[in-house]
């Protein structure tokens, strides 16, 4: 082995046996330590799943979703728009979605009745999701029963619930049939919510979507890549704000950790001194304090880290979940997938390891110019 | 501004070096003007004990702005999605015109801390400190630059407008664009695998020139850096479009992306560690004559060396790896 080498196993060895002897002050700083990065990693984590998540969900929405507007307002658009809409070039499919809200106050909360464009429902059933089913009490074969807009009570017979894996997307989701979602909202036929275009070529949808406002003025459309761009702007600022609250507590870290490393106890001045009085030099010792810092910092980094990331992916992020996840009655219960980035980890370790470091420099120097005569006087 | 969590990591990081780095500059005035090795005064005591601290508190830096140069360009990849008409890095940096300013600061500054580290590490070898007014005449070159990179990049991320339609490299690295990334876009790949051979001949040449006689540090030096620079440039004009398969497309960003299986790590990183070490040995070199470094120098000057080699012989290996596996096929056009 390498002498170099050989010399830093050497100081590790010691640095380690040096740690383990003064295990109480040493492990007083590895907990606040740890802590620290947890509550940085458990935001983290939690956003980058979340955001991953969002993401992974509209991976298979409609490339533009077309509303149309009256007087500043989303309103029902009609077949002649669509059938204007066949002439742009490199819209692969569109066609008229019909979904709504519903505000149930039984439960004081909001449904939202769809047609499924890819399934056929029996008039007069539905296919709820499990956040309403939580909520309702209702398993398949119950009846759900709706104030419909004309003031008449309808009710669905529930034929089945939807997949809880889709919960996300699908917690209060009611799948109805057509004939049912005309009659409940009163919405004639030949009328639909929005319209759903799939386009092909990725770097044509802005062009499209260019086509579409001129071709049809009285019309929005609504890109996928924005709705991803937003979201991704959303969660980034969350975890932003989080993170300015969380400076407050990286400060005191920083405090905490100068104080720690420049309290030496009388034990240890002599420790320094009596290995400086047998031969090793200032950057011997500078060297031995790098390598305990060293340790300290990735002992914690990996403690903080391993339970932000038991805390986020086995406790759903209990501590964090109201501030990052957001509230409602129906909120969907969901497991997040693990997802583990390095621009994470690596904005972690400045967050951390960094300020950490910043604050032992200076005790560390203090500490390895300690004259031997004087200590060991 | 964006707030997000990377962005307050580097502001955070660079203001804390920039104060450091200040710090150490007005040490470097104390040194300068009062150094004395042979004499015996509390002050020449206290400026011996203090070089040890500035001495750490300086490599600390320079780590923190090399790890940060790589979190600047991970990041300014990963916001992409953020800014309409950005599709990599390129993109993030064209949002404003501090963008590329920082990029380019940071890595002059990376440049400069290493050749600081490598001549710090000689003169702590050296009993009298023979290199301490080069070496701090030198850290009061770097604390400018440091500085200017904090200022500009503080500018870039508090002018990060996210609705900006930017463009992105398919309109830089173009042979239509005008400026610089335009003309090597637009150089023949045929002269820039000329150009890469022979940069890396000279390369290898002058390296083992140095190896053998042991002078020729400051050749070594200058063939390193325009080897580094005919690699970047060949990076955009020939070694890229082979990694996206893709005669037209030239961006020097899109090859550190996942679908590319982050080929551009294994390009990059020994290319700039082969030329900041090559630089690092040009230093070293030329202080053979100075008795107390006359056992080191010659170590330390092969040591480097051969590392430098080391790093770019592994970027023309992973080069060549990327051509040859590439399922673009050019023979009959190009070559």
């Amino acid at each position: 082995m390498p002498i170099w080498l050989q010399r830093q196993k050497y100081l590790i060895d010691f640095t380690l046996a040096s740690l383990l002897r003064r295990r109480a002050k040493n492990l007083g700083l590895l907990l606040v330590y740890a802590l620290i990065v947890f509550a940085l990693a458990s935001v983290m984590l939690y956003t980058h799943a979340l955001r991953h998540e969002a993401a992974h969900v509209l991976a298979g929405a409609p490339e533009i979703v077309l509303q149309r507007m009256v007087a500043g307002r989303h309103d029902l658009i009609g077949e002649e728009h669509i059938a204007r809409i066949g002439q742009v070039r490199g819209v692969q499919t569109k066609a008229g979605r019909l979904w709504g809200y519903f505000y149930d106050p039984a439960v004081k909360a909001n449904y939202t009745l769809m047609v499924p464009p890819d399934r056929e429902i029996a008039p007069g059933d539905a296919i709820i999701g499990a956040g309403i089913a939580r909520t309702r009490g209702l398993s398949a074969g119950d009846y759900l029963t709706l104030r419909g807009s004309d003031g008449k009570a309808h009710t669905l017979r529930v034929a089945g619930l939807l997949d809880a894996r889709s919960e996300l997307v699908s917690s209060d989701l009611v799948l109805v049939a057509e004939p049912f979602f005309r009659a409940f909202f009163g919405i004639p036929a030949g009328q639909y919510t929005d319209v759903a275009l799939r386009v092909r070529n990725a770097q044509e949808v802005r062009k499209v979507a260019e086509k579409l406002t001129l071709l049809l003025p009285d019309t929005r459309p609504i890109l996928r890549d924005e709705v991803l761009r937003t979201y991704d702007a959303i969660f980034n600022w969350r975890q932003g704000v989080v993170a300015v609250l969380l400076l407050g507590a990286i400060l005191a870290f920083v405090v905490f950790a100068w104080d720690k490393a420049s309290g030496l106890s009388a034990e240890e001045r002599r420790e320094i001194g009596i290995l400086k009085a047998i031969g090793w030099e200032t950057s011997d010792v500078i060297r031995m304090k790098f390598w305990e810092g060293a340790i300290v910092s990735l002992t914690a980094f990996l403690l903080g880290y391993l339970a932000a990331y038991a805390h986020v992916f086995l406790a759903d992020a209990a501590l964090f979940e109201p501030v990052l996840k957001g509230w409602a009655v129906l909120y969907p219960r969901f497991a997040l997938v693990p997802t583990v980035d390095g621009l994470q980890l690596a904005t972690l370790f400045f967050f951390t390891v960094f300020p950490y470091t910043v604050a032992t420099i200076v005790p560390i120097w203090r500490a390895a110019i300690t004259d031997p005569d004087t200590v060991m006087r | 501004m964006l707030l997000n969590p990377a962005v307050l990591a580097l502001l955070a990081v660079s203001a804390v070096v920039t104060l450091l780095m200040t710090l150490a500059a007005a040490f470097a005035v104390r040194v300068l003007r009062h150094w004395d090795i042979t004499s015996g005064s509390e002050r020449q005591l206290r400026l011996e004990r203090r070089t040890y601290l500035i001495a750490t508190l300086v490599a600390f830096c320079c780590g923190a702005e090399a790890l940060s140069l790589l979190l600047f360009v991970y990041n300014a990849e990963a916001m992409h999605t953020q800014f309409v008409g950005a599709m990599c890095a390129t993109g993030v940096l064209n949002v404003n015109r501090w963008g590329w300013p920082t990029l380019f600061l940071q890595i002059a500054a990376f440049f400069a801390g290493a050749v600081w580290l490598t001549l710090n590490r000689l003169d702590n070898q050296g009993w009298d400190y023979p290199l301490i007014r080069v070496k701090y005449g030198l850290l009061l070159g770097i604390v400018p630059l440091v500085a200017a990179g904090a200022v500009v990049q503080a500018l870039y991320f508090l002018n990060l407008q996210p609705d900006v339609i930017t463009s992105c490299c398919g309109a830089l690295f173009s042979p239509d664009s005008a400026g610089v990334a335009g003309e090597v876009a637009g150089t023949a790949p045929r002269d820039a695998a000329v150009a890469l051979g022979a940069s890396g001949v000279l390369v290898a040449g002058s390296g083992a020139w140095l190896l053998r006689r042991g002078s020729g540090g400051w050749v070594f030096g200058g063939s390193a850096l325009a080897a580094f620079l005919v690699a970047l440039a060949a990076v955009v004009s020939l070694i890229a479009l082979y990694v996206y398969e893709h005669p037209h497309h030239h961006c020097p960003f899109c090859v550190l992306k996942a679908g590319h299986d982050h080929v551009g790590y294994w390009l990059y990183l020994p290319l700039f560690a082969g030329a900041a070490l090559a630089l690092g040995a040009a230093a070293v070199a030329p202080w053979r004559g100075v008795p107390s470094l006359a056992a080191a120098v010659p170590g330390e000057t092969r040591r480097l060396t051969w590392l430098a080699l080391a790093g770019f012989g592994l970027f023309y290996a992973v080069a060549a790896w990327t051509i040859l596996r590439s399922g673009l096929t050019m023979v009959g056009v190009w070559w």
